[in-house]
């Protein structure tokens, strides 16, 4: 598949304070990208909520457990079908996430509903699989630089360490899901090759996890860079095995989704209320607000199961909690149509 | 916009850059020349309930104080910019037809308008509702003289301005740091930010010509000036871009 877009301005341009224009022409691109925008669109997308953990995990204020719990329990109501729920990872590292074991004990488990939480190793697996865990996640970085200064070791490394929590998943019988971040960019090493990000996802696949989730961790990335690793990663993985993980630092989530959507991928994860700040962009924006993907989706035609007003109640509570403004301009909109 | 006489007095004009100027009716339009304007705009609503709301007549009524308009800016030869408003739903009467939308830019185009502007006004489109929308408005009118002006009340602009692109259309209105709130949705965000649509075009590799660091540079002032926060999410990540 070709690029959404390619280098092509002829017209004049015009510019004024308030407004701009932007002109853009070319024949042969604009028939091709028609057929694009024209395309069938899966008819169903399955979203991770990953607020309770990812969003919460990066918010300054400290949840309180039953606040999580409750968190969680509203959730489990607005037919989402996945709901990540916690972190096994040290609370040394993530004293965020030191309640897991309670959370993980405490929420009401809707049937139908998955609860996966993350393990950085075989210790974390264990003491998920003790909590009830009956989903895991693993993750990779697609960067050695980030790798090295965010877990301590290569990428390599960091494969094989998870090599033993495939393995007892395995024995367990129990579902690993594989994330790949700085996808679309890196916070140290910038611009991330497309064939690097494939190489880690085809690893994480090989190894048995059933589904890979693509992170732009600092969001950088756009509907261009999006649709060239889609291409170089759906030759390696099947791309009904892969989802997209955006975060909205630079505003580019929803469109970014969309190409994903056009390409294929029918698995998006996002944070309800947007919670989850982005710890690389002071004051930026994080994860893409679920209600704003739901919003979008259903616009779309595209069925996801979750009702949008029972979700934004959820976004509410939790925003009310942590006394912040919600981050999903869905949420802000107060017209009614 | 009181001052619009000395606005467009005071400003230092770059050359090949336009100034357009909204005139609703002929006393507008004649107070503009008189003020120095070379290019016009004039604006029509895809519905009926908003056309009364906003400007106090019919659609039609509206259509025949443009066509005033543009036949003397005709013979004056000033370009005249046609916007549609409600393109992608109303206030008052929700969901829009596509065919109304494309009746109204229909009438503008063939009256005289060298490019129509299909607004959101609301936000509340989708790339779902934005495809049937051009789809319909495309039979009428070439996609070389449409643009798309899109709110992002609901955080909708950047997939509609991609699916816009992917369709043909090749023209996009934004405001610097997302400037304008939603007059229909208290609170909510209004247009969408020059900053993030330039961060996107050049990150798909399509040129503007238009320097993003200097944009945000006028974002920052005019925030500054009116104490507020940007909306643009690109000037708030500033100084992380790769």
């Amino acid at each position: 598949m070709a690029a959404v877009m390619r280098i092509v301005n002829r017209s004049a341009l015009h510019s004024a304070m308030g407004q701009k224009y932007v002109a853009y022409s070319s024949a042969a691109k604009v028939s091709a990208a028609g057929v694009r925008a024209g395309q069938a669109l899966p008819e169903k997308v399955k979203i991770v909520e990953v607020g309770p953990r990812d969003g919460l995990q990066n918010e300054k204020t400290m949840v309180p457990t039953e606040t999580k719990i409750h968190l969680i329990n509203m959730l489990s109501a607005t037919g989402l079908g996945v709901i990540e729920a916690t972190s096994f990872v040290s609370p040394k590292w993530v004293p965020q996430m030191a309640d897991q074991v309670e959370v993980m004990e405490g929420i009401c488990r809707k049937p139908g509903v998955s609860y996966p939480v993350l393990t950085p190793n075989l210790k974390g697996f264990q003491a998920a699989v003790k909590a009830g865990a009956s989903e895991v996640a693993i993750f990779g970085a697609a960067s050695e630089l980030f790798s090295k200064k965010n877990i301590n070791c290569s990428v390599d490394e960091s494969l094989q360490r998870f090599d033993e929590v495939m393995k007892a998943a395995k024995e367990a019988g129990v579902p690993v899901r594989g994330y790949v971040s700085c996808v679309l960019g890196c916070p140290y090493e910038g611009k991330v090759a497309p064939e690097k990000v494939a190489h880690v996802a085809k690893r994480l696949y090989s190894m048995g996890c059933y589904e890979i989730s693509l992170g732009d961790t600092i969001g950088v990335g756009t509907p261009g860079s999006m649709s060239e690793m889609l291409e170089a990663v759906s030759r390696e993985v099947p791309v009904n095995a892969l989802a997209v993980h955006c975060h909205d630092t630079y505003g580019q989530a929803l469109a970014n989704i969309l190409v994903a959507l056009q390409m294929g991928i029918s698995v998006v994860d996002s944070s309800v209320a947007g919670l989850g700040g982005c710890p690389y962009a002071q004051g930026a924006s994080g994860n893409v607000a679920t209600e704003d993907v739901v919003y979008m989706l259903h616009g779309l035609g595209i069925q996801t199961g979750v009702d949008l007003s029972k979700l934004m109640d959820a976004g509410a509570f939790i925003c009310r909690t942590l006394n912040r403004k919600t981050s999903s301009k869905v949420a802000q909109a107060t017209c009614k149509l | 916009m009181a001052d619009h006489t000395d606005v467009l007095r005071g400003i230092q004009r770059a050359p090949h850059v336009r100034y357009p100027v909204l005139t609703p009716n002929m006393q507008g339009f004649q107070d503009a020349v008189a003020a120095g304007a070379t290019e016009v705009a004039v604006f029509g609503s895809a519905s009926e309930t908003f056309s009364k709301k906003n400007i106090n007549c019919s659609i039609d009524e509206s259509m025949l104080r443009f066509e005033e308009v543009i036949n003397t800016a005709k013979e004056r030869q000033i370009p005249v910019r046609g916007y549609v408003s409600c393109a992608l739903g109303c206030p008052h009467e929700g969901h829009m037809e596509p065919s109304k939308v494309s009746e109204v830019a229909k009438r503008l185009y063939e009256m005289g308008c060298y490019e129509i502007s299909l607004g959101d006004t609301i936000g509340v489109g989708t790339p779902g509702s934005m495809f049937k929308m051009l789809q319909s408005v495309m039979k009428e009118v070439p996609a070389h003289a449409l643009a798309v002006h899109c709110h992002d009340t609901y955080g909708q602009a950047l997939p509609n301005i991609l699916t816009a692109l992917q369709m043909g259309v090749c023209v996009v209105d934004s405001a610097v740091a997302g400037l304008g709130g939603c007059p229909y949705a208290q609170g909510s965000s209004g247009n969408v930010s020059t900053e993030d649509i330039l961060y996107m075009l050049h990150g798909m590799g399509i040129e503007t010509g238009v320097n993003l660091a200097k944009v945000i540079e006028a974002g920052d002032f005019i925030c500054n000036a009116l104490r507020r926060k940007t909306n643009s999410k690109v000037a708030q990540a500033r100084g992380r871009t790769l």
